[in-house]
């Protein structure tokens, strides 16, 4: 894990850059022989993805479309190529573009511009599927920020004037907490945390940092402020991995919670199927809040919305993960019959400490019990 | 030109047969009154009771009326004192709406209209392509004078007081045949409007021919008796060779836009591309001019005797009587069309009348069992000869030389027949350019080639038109109207006997017959119309794609160049090899569509 990053990053830029111009190449070619180019990208979808249990994340399934250049695709074909052109031109001279302006970037094209940034998110995500590698690889970076940390860790990052080390200890931010920078694999890390506990809500996350639970329980807090991104993933599986040490997810016990937010921490997502082999945590665990826990803990609940059983019963129909684990699917349909949803916040019932005081040193008593 | 007719009273006889034949049985209540009228002078000369209760009795002398004392104050005497003839004149002076002089805008519009049909039918009759000049001279807020002149025959000296000065008095009446005019009342009726109204006399010059000498008149209608007076004769100075120029004096209102005098010359224009035109409309306007759009004249129509279908009770017992033949079979073969001997001999056997008997005396219960008979036998369809319709050629002239779009399309139906009388049905159908996208379809209306401006929603023309669903055929179309788009949708009907529902003729009696032929023509042109919608709309989707290539592929090359960084030479090669690649492929997927479907 020692690897120099500038030295790394130049290595990952040759390569991507010499992937770019051998299929731009190819493409010229196929057109000096007047056939029609093609560019074949593995469909990203929950639909195209295989769960395997024993590397524990969402891998590309083989179907793959092609876009052959007709005249109905010629529009997107020219949109994709100079796209590809702009990772071209970022990774020669080690620059990013963030989504946003990337997006600003295709205002010089003329015709071939995008009206709307999802249009050029799209065909970002085309790109980064086509190479097989993630858009940081390409120049390009994502707008969102990664996730809030407290705890028992130091991050070493580097000096980019320097390039002396910088420690940044998680214990000392006082009532605030450290942000997950947009890339991190050049970061190391210092610690000796029991296990990492992962929060939905940043409300819940201040709590538990306010009372300094993580001193009480020797445990690394990250905040995913909702469906975590790209570095949050990356940056508590490399953690992870680093220390070998384990991380429980606890979140609202919900449909949107579990399928959603859990998921996509623990095996990846359907859109980025390509990449989740690195964008995923596998040894995730679900603390909670579970069905069980509703009952346990006599949560105050809402009824489950239209969209939340639709959701549950989706996931259990269609997610390669949760139709692998019986447990998920009980839980899921417990959850419809019950016809209920709890929130984390729901335990204040209870006494505004009682998450502290009762619920998660009982609930930690005994990982072994946490939903896979 | 003119033929001579009889007196007023058979004149006036004919007038009601016509009517009568021409209209379904349940007419408006100013038909009766004139059928009454006419009937009274033919039956009983000094004139019967009800002749007096028309109402139409002009005065009565005052002192017959007052005069009297005693037990009853009328006799049957006194009362017949004040009885006699109403002059058609005084009649037309009275209900002055049926020809079309009900308000001040229609009265200048039917004015010019008459004067035009007139000039046109003489020019049409002498086989000369007509060049009318057309004239209104705003005097003061409501008087004008208007003057129609023509380069058709001219009219010989004797005739034209009669011609100009007295009411259904003409040449077409009386023959069977296509035509504008039918009954002779129209020129003169304007002229006595114009007196009335102005006080002053319709002036006429004319000429026949080059070595003859130009006349100058000027004429009155005496409305009382219905004849001419001639207020001043005189040989004159007059510049073209041949022609007529009829100029009136009287009360009107010029507007412009629908309905307008300038509406009609144009609409006049596009059904007859054969007919040159100069308009001078009023205030100074500029002189409009619709060229010739064909050097060729409609085919002359033939006269034809009436078919048996069409003939009434009545008319069938006057035409017995005045037969030239002797015997009754001789005398169907005679007098009307389509009747073979053997045919004439099935309708005798029918009617269980002698073949030989004499049809002056056939009594009046014989008649009856004679007219029953023919509607029994089996007859063939009148001839078609003497229609002259416009012609698919002509009428895509007219409407190109007129209207700026981009798609016309005409047809002419085949002849058909309704109650015995030939008509043929016209239709013209021009679509896009320049016509306004959002309004309602232009109908244009035409009976015999005149315009119809009047009374639309009346017409049969309207009702086929709006019992069409267009939406079928790519047009917008709210229930119950007329279809909406750029669309301009010509009709023409022509027929010997066309049935209008006044004398005004502005709308055209719905028939069965003709309703149905009205549909036929009409769903074949919006087919046609459809048709061409969609070859259009595909030929737009082609342009869109072809420009999409155009606009998208020298990003492909741009970005290939950005990122493999070859000359200049390269792209631009680069460029029509990929131009080429797509095009072939645009040529495939449109062999694919075509065979879709």
């Amino acid at each position: 894990m020692a690897r120099r990053p500038k030295a790394a990053r130049g290595a990952v830029n040759r390569e991507v850059l010499a992937a770019i111009q051998a299929s731009a190449r190819q493409i010229q070619e196929k057109i000096m022989a007047r056939k029609k180019p093609t560019m074949k990208f593995p469909v990203r979808s929950l639909a195209n993805v295989r769960y395997h249990p024993q590397r524990g994340f969402f891998e590309i399934a083989g179907r793959k479309k092609e876009r052959t250049l007709t005249v109905n695709t010629v529009k997107t074909f020219a949109q994709t190529l100079r796209m590809i052109a702009l990772s071209k031109e970022l990774l020669e001279n080690d620059d990013i573009a963030t989504k946003r302006e990337a997006y600003y970037v295709s205002k010089n094209w003329d015709e071939a511009r995008f009206s709307e940034q999802p249009e050029s998110d799209t065909v970002m995500d085309d790109v980064e599927a086509y190479f097989s590698v993630n858009r940081e690889q390409l120049g390009f970076v994502p707008e969102e920020k990664g996730g809030d940390v407290a705890g028992r860790l130091i991050v070493i990052d580097h000096d980019r004037d320097t390039g002396k080390a910088l420690r940044i200890d998680c214990t000392r931010f006082g009532s605030g907490a450290y942000s997950v920078p947009i890339s991190v694999e050049h970061l190391e890390f210092e610690t000796n945390a029991d296990f990492i506990l992962v929060i939905e809500t940043a409300g819940m996350f201040q709590r538990l940092v306010k009372h300094h639970y993580w001193k009480k329980a020797n445990c690394i807090l990250v905040s995913m402020g909702g469906v975590p991104t790209r570095a949050c993933r990356r940056f508590i599986r490399r953690l992870a991995d680093f220390k070998r040490i384990p991380v429980y997810v606890f979140v609202d016990g919900d449909p949107y919670g579990i399928t959603n937010i859990y998921r996509t921490l623990k095996v990846g997502s359907g859109n980025a199927a390509h990449l989740n082999e690195f964008f995923c945590v596998p040894q995730a665990r679900f603390l909670g809040i579970t069905p069980q826990d509703i009952v346990d803990y006599k949560l105050p609940t809402h009824p489950l919305k239209e969209v939340d059983i639709k959701r549950a019963r989706d996931a259990i129909r269609n997610d390669p993960f949760i139709r692998h684990h019986g447990e998920w699917i009980h839980a899921l349909e417990r959850l419809v019959d019950m016809g209920v949803r709890a929130e984390q916040q729901a335990l204040a019932k209870h006494g505004l400490n009682y998450v502290i005081e009762t619920y998660l040193p009982q609930k930690l008593r005994h990982p072994e019990r946490f939903l896979p | 030109m003119k033929n001579p007719a009889g007196r007023i009273p058979s004149a006036a006889a004919a007038s009601a047969r016509k009517r009568r034949r021409a209209r379904p049985p349940a007419g408006g209540p100013y038909q009766l009154s004139l059928v009454d009228l006419a009937a009274k002078p033919a039956a009983a000369p000094s004139g019967g009771a009800d002749g007096a209760a028309a109402g139409s009795v002009p005065q009565a002398p005052p002192e017959q009326a007052a005069g009297r004392s005693g037990g009853r104050r009328e006799t049957a005497e006194s009362i017949a004192a004040r009885q006699r003839e109403i002059s058609v004149s005084e009649f037309f002076i009275k209900n002055r709406h049926l020809l079309g002089f009900d308000n001040p805008q229609k009265a200048l519009l039917t004015a010019v209209k008459e004067a035009v049909d007139n000039s046109l039918d003489a020019c049409e009759e002498a086989g000369i392509l007509p060049t009318l000049k057309v004239e209104i001279r705003q005097l003061a807020e409501d008087r004008f004078r208007i003057a129609v002149e023509d380069n058709g025959p001219g009219i010989v000296k004797a005739q034209i007081p009669k011609i100009f000065g007295k009411l259904l008095y003409g040449s077409k009446f009386h023959i069977l045949k296509q035509a504008r005019g039918q009954q002779g009342i129209g020129i003169s009726a304007a002229g006595m409007y114009g007196l009335l109204t102005t006080g002053k006399s319709l002036a006429v010059t004319s000429r026949t021919g080059p070595g003859k000498p130009a006349h100058y008149y000027e004429i009155q209608i005496n409305t009382r008796n219905n004849t001419p007076q001639v207020i001043k004769d005189s040989a004159v100075e007059w510049e073209p060779e041949h022609g007529t120029r009829v100029e009136i004096e009287l009360l009107g209102t010029y507007k412009k836009g629908r309905r307008s005098v300038d509406d009609y010359i144009r609409q006049t224009a596009i059904a007859n591309p054969h007919c040159e035109i100069w308009y001078a409309p009023p205030n100074g306007g500029e002189v409009l001019h619709y060229p010739r759009a064909t050097d060729s004249l409609p085919p002359e129509p033939r006269a034809i005797k009436p078919h048996p279908y069409g003939v009434e009770l009545g008319m069938l017992i006057r035409m017995l009587k005045e037969t030239r033949a002797r015997q009754l079979k001789a005398a169907l073969q005679l007098d009307f069309s389509r009747v073979s001997p053997r045919v004439a001999e099935e309708i005798c056997r029918a009617a269980q009348l002698s073949e030989n008997a004499n049809p002056h005396t056939i009594a009046a219960h014989e008649a009856e069992r004679l007219y029953r008979a023919i509607n029994s036998v089996k007859i063939m369809g009148p001839p078609t000869n003497c229609l002259s319709p416009i012609g698919e050629r002509q009428i895509l002239a007219g409407l190109q030389k007129e209207i700026r779009a981009s798609f016309y399309t005409a047809l002419t139906r085949p002849p058909a027949v309704y109650r015995g009388n030939p008509f043929q049905v016209e239709v013209g159908l021009a679509y896009g350019g320049d016509l306004p996208g959002d309004e309602l379809a232009d109908l244009l209306r035409f009976a015999n080639r005149v315009p119809l401006q009047y009374q639309q929603s009346a017409c049969a023309i309207t009702k086929a038109v709006l019992s069409i669903d267009w939406r079928k055929y790519g047009l917008a179309q709210s229930k119950g109207a007329l279809p909406a788009g750029p669309v301009v949708l010509f009709v023409h009907i022509a027929s010997a006997w066309v049935p209008f529902t006044s004398e005004s003729k502005e709308a055209i009696a719905a028939y069965p017959e003709i309703v149905r032929e009205l549909r036929l023509a009409l769903q074949d042109a919006g087919r046609r119309l459809s048709a061409h919608i969609r070859a259009h709309r595909r030929a737009a989707e082609e342009q869109k794609k072809r420009s999409y290539i155009e606009k998208y592929i020298p990003h492909i090359s741009i970005a290939l160049r950005e990122i493999l960084g070859f000359p200049a030479q390269t792209e631009a090669e680069l460029l029509a090899n990929l131009k080429i690649v797509l095009e072939r492929s645009r040529a495939r997927e449109r062999a694919q569509e075509e065979s879709d479907g």
